[in-house]
């Protein structure tokens, strides 16, 4: 056998380590990444080049390479000085390939070490010997460990400007892991190093010969890696239904935990149907057992109902199923949290709506004191209940990543606005049952003669909503329908007496609303609702509680100059004089509808005109179709 | 159960990555150039899919200016795989016969390949475009997402990517937004040369070496590969064992001189170069921040 093929067998059998990279701005995290990537000679001649000439241009270290602008990738952060994103860097030694999250240092980005720990199996933890344990290393301990990151090296850097000090470095040390103690972080490693100098780093120091252990890539190439999840219970949560022609039908995707072979019995969630796996497929063949981390297709014993975001799951230990749920949340995204809307989640292959609760506390993670908030901001951290629409598999995150790391999704921007850790179904979700009745919504409505229906009207206060309605409401009196008008001042003075008018409030006063609209289309009604409804999300909300086919949206729109002209109530004045915060139009947006089923421009509309306009609307929908002549 | 070896996780998480394209988006499609990014792309899309051919087709945006040895090993790549293809050349630079001897590496490269790319994604309405590029490339690339927005204008916008956390990938898009996946974001150069080597995967003869006719033109060696290279006063073409680090038009894609004609010896050269994979390419050389710039405007 050749070197070479000697070596390919070597690099066969590499094993892969992920680990991210923490530390403030100063604390030498680029220097020792290039470093790495330099030792483990990565740097090819045309980079040395051209990382000289940047030395030259944007360097700190004088007429020396400055590693640092190795891995320091966009323009715009090289002149600021500081990496403002997640980067991937790659290294390979004879043992092991690594990947390396390199996430900024900088206080605001809690955002990207999350992101990059998220991945990571693995923390080098950076401290200056000259300033040890800072705010900020207690802050990326405390999110490494939320994380559940188990795998923890303390490289404390730049000895050589500490004299390589034996003392100063026991002190740091025994600091932190009293720290770490605290958090709940198991057995450190404490690495004495110099990025600058390489001491440590992949030969042992000749400036510290008090310290006997690991160098840095030493400790990097043989901690255990890879081997978790092996033994955990089956997990597989199905991406896509691979269908190829009428005789086959597998379901794939990557196994998150445990193993499985043919003539196991699993459990598909949330159906809670029991089957056996009788193949377990790959490009290559058939595998006799397949276990975490591999992807594959798997071909069921029956024609059971899976689609993507079933967790297929062992029977004996099965993933549990709830609606309900206590979780960490991290907040990503400039625009904070709205407690109550509807946002989606996103778990694997498993999507849902979410809402979420007031926070119960959210964290200082520097003290790791419990604070009262009512919200969360970018970068801040709480713990919430938060509700899905429907129940969905989940483990625990702290058992299992994969079962338990969610994020979170604007609907209407698409952001990814916020990541959350579940933690544990609660009780209610498991026991609150829907009560099946045997009168129906469908056969209330046949006694009414015609179909149930409701009419959102919105706009700017003064915009003439309630005038219209009234006017519809009179009309529909005189067809013999039957419905009831909900107006959003009145139901201030009862059901919604408890809210201001924040954001908050405001979502809750809508979500209030939309399910009594709900009860009374239920009862076979044509409800009118009255309500400024300035968000896009919160009326996207009512419309789906309340069903699409029986939503009719109207846009009552006014110029927010001719409302405030007319300012009936005297709100305008109030508002613009700082009397009434919170004012739409005024200090808080209105979100005009993209598509409503009526759209009526009242300077061109008079209030009679607009009411046709709707019964018109609602006669092309099919509301006074008679369901006992229908059916 | 022994630890799952690197080259095993890569390939996993990259078939994860594919279903998942494939799985969030309406009209998926792989870019597919012939060279050996591609041709692991494309193994990859048929381990992640089978028994199923892979649901999507194969788009090469061309410039009329790759190897003859490129279109061929296309062809019949395309035809072993019963995959479709489609072929977009910019129809403006075909009516302007834009080339890069006469309008330079910058032009020629921003109207056939980042113009050509959004002409035949715009053409085909194509919402995610799966792409070969690895994060190990190049600077800039390595903040990529594996997932990476484009607005309707295709432009990529360093500042607002969306954070990808464990396996969870956001790729809902408005209308007219489309994403760019990147199944082989974690691989680095030698983890597809090693994969080749144990999958046994096919590859364009133009990365083995073999006598091939060159000239030597500002410090690059040029295949002489169809008669509209011309050689300038004083340039000879000779025959010179060579072969190539990277693949994309012959004029800009500078030959090495070597004698690796097995993946081993390939291999084996790579991990003794001093050079890194993107200096056969001209068009990194224009300044630093130059890739970062054309992946704003929508470069691939």
């Amino acid at each position: 056998m050749t070197e070479i093929d000697a070596y390919l067998t070597a690099h066969e059998h590499k094993t892969l380590l992920r680990f991210i990279t923490c530390g403030s701005v100063d604390d030498g995290k680029s220097t020792l990444i290039g470093r790495l990537l330099y030792e483990s000679q990565l740097i090819f001649d045309d980079q040395l080049v051209a990382l000289a000439q940047d030395s030259k241009k944007f360097g700190t270290q004088g007429d020396e390479l400055d590693f640092a602008l190795l891995v320091d990738g966009l323009s715009a952060e090289r002149e600021q000085g500081i990496t403002i994103d997640v980067a991937y860097r790659f290294f390979s030694t004879d043992r092991r390939k690594f990947i390396v999250a390199d996430t900024p240092g900088h206080e605001q980005y809690t955002r990207n070490m999350v992101t990059g720990a998220s991945t990571a199996e693995l923390a080098v933890m950076l401290v200056d010997a000259r300033t040890g344990v800072i705010t900020q290393t207690r802050r990326h301990s405390y999110l490494v460990s939320l994380l559940g990151i188990t795998r923890i090296v303390l490289a404390v850097n730049k000895l050589d400007l500490v004299d390589y000090s034996q003392q100063t470095f026991d002190q740091i040390s025994a600091d932190y892991c009293t720290y770490a103690t605290q958090i709940g972080l198991p057995e450190i490693v404490c690495i004495p190093i110099s990025a600058l100098r390489g001491d440590n780093i992949v030969e042992q120091s000749t400036n510290m010969p008090w310290y006997r252990g690991p160098t840095l890539m030493e400790h990097l190439e043989t901690v255990s890696v890879g081997d978790s999840g092996h033994d955990a219970p089956f997990r597989l949560p199905v991406q896509w239904v691979n269908r190829p022609n009428p005789d086959f039908r597998g379901v794939s995707g990557t196994i998150v935990s445990g193993k499985v072979k043919a003539g196991d019995s699993v459990v598909a969630l949330p159906s809670n149907v029991i089957t056996q796996v009788s193949r377990v497929l790959t490009a290559d063949g058939d595998l006799t057992e397949a276990t975490a981390a591999q992807a594959v297709t798997v071909v069921l014993a029956d024609d059971i109902d899976v689609g993507r975001g079933t967790v297929l799951s062992s029977v004996d230990n099965p993933a549990q199923l709830a609606d309900q749920f206590e979780a960490s949340i991290i907040w990503m995204h400039e625009d904070p949290l709205h407690t109550g809307r509807q946002y989606m989640l996103k778990l694997g292959p498993v999507t849902a709506h979410l809402t979420i609760s007031a926070p119960k506390y959210k964290l200082n993670v520097n003290t790791l004191e419990h604070l009262a908030a009512r919200t969360l901001t970018l970068n801040e951290i709480g713990v919430c209940t938060v509700t899905t629409d429907h129940p969905i598999p989940f483990d625990p995150y702290a058992i299992n990543r994969d079962m338990g790391g969610f994020i979170i999704i604007d609907r209407l921007t698409n952001a990814t606005v916020g990541a959350g850790l579940l933690h544990f179904g609660l009780r209610r979700a498991t026991n609150v049952h829907w009560q099946e009745v045997d009168v129906t919504p469908a056969a209330r409505s046949a006694l009414k003669g015609h179909q149930p229906c409701v009419v959102w009207l919105t706009g700017l206060s003064g915009a003439g909503k309630s005038t219209i309605a009234n006017q519809v409401e009179r009309r529909l009196r005189d067809r013999g329908a039957h419905s009831f008008l909900l107006d959003g001042d009145n139901l201030r003075h009862g059901l919604n007496h408890d809210l201001g008018f924040s954001e908050a409030d405001r979502i809750e006063n809508i979500r209030r609303v939309g399910e009594v609209a709900r009860l009374m289309a239920d009862a076979g009604l044509i409800v009118l609702v009255s309500l400024i409804s300035p968000f896009r999300a919160e009326r996207q909300l009512a419309r789906e509680l309340i069903g699409d086919d029986r939503f009719c949206e109207v846009f009552v729109d006014v110029p927010i100059a001719v409302a405030e002209a007319r300012d009936v109530k005297g709100l305008y004045a109030k508002a613009r004089s700082g009397q009434l915060p919170n004012f739409t139009g005024v200090d808080s947006p209105y979100e005009a509808p993209e598509n409503p089923r009526v759209h009526i421009d009242t300077t061109t509309t008079a209030a009679a005109d607009a009411a046709n306009l709707i019964i018109e609307r609602l006669t092309t929908m099919g509301v006074f179709v008679d369901p006992r002549s229908s059916s | 159960m022994p630890t799952l070896t690197n080259l095993q996780r890569l390939e996993a998480e990259s078939i994860h990555i594919l279903r998942e394209a494939v799985a969030e988006s309406e009209r998926p499609v792989m870019m597919y150039s012939a060279g050996k990014d591609s041709s692991v792309m494309l193994h990859l899309a048929e381990k992640a899919f089978h028994p199923s051919t892979p649901p999507f087709p194969l788009l090469h945006v061309d410039t009329t200016w790759k190897f003859r040895a490129m279109y061929e090993f296309r062809d019949k790549v395309v035809a072993d795989n019963k995959m479709h293809l489609l072929v977009h050349q910019n129809p403006d630079c075909v009516a302007q016969g834009i080339n890069p001897f006469e309008h330079g590496s910058a032009m020629h490269t921003d109207m056939w390949k980042t113009e050509g790319l959004k002409q035949a994604l715009n053409k085909w309405g194509f919402d995610a475009a799966i792409g070969g590029a690895r994060r190990d490339e190049e600077k800039s690339r390595a903040k990529e997402r594996i997932f990476s927005m484009r607005s309707a204008q295709h432009r990529w916008d360093p500042r607002q990517q969306r954070p990808e956390l464990w396996q969870n990938y956001n790729l809902r898009k408005s209308v007219g937004e489309s994403v760019r996946v990147f199944p082989l974001s974690n691989w680095t150069e030698l983890d597809i040369w090693q994969y080749i080597h144990l999958e046994k995967i096919p590859i364009v003869s133009l990365y083995f070496a073999a006598d091939r006719p060159v000239v030597e033109r500002n410090g690059m060696l040029l295949m002489v590969d169809d008669d509209r290279l011309q050689l300038q006063p004083g340039e000879v073409a000779q025959t010179r064992k060579v072969r190539f680090r990277t693949l994309g038009c012959y004029p800009l894609s500078g030959a090495v001189v070597s004698e690796a004609d097995t993946l081993p010896a390939i291999i084996q050269e790579m991990l003794s170069s001093t050079s890194s994979e993107r200096q056969g390419r001209l068009i990194d050389f224009d300044s630093s921040a130059s890739m970062e710039k054309k992946k704003q405007d929508g470069y691939f």
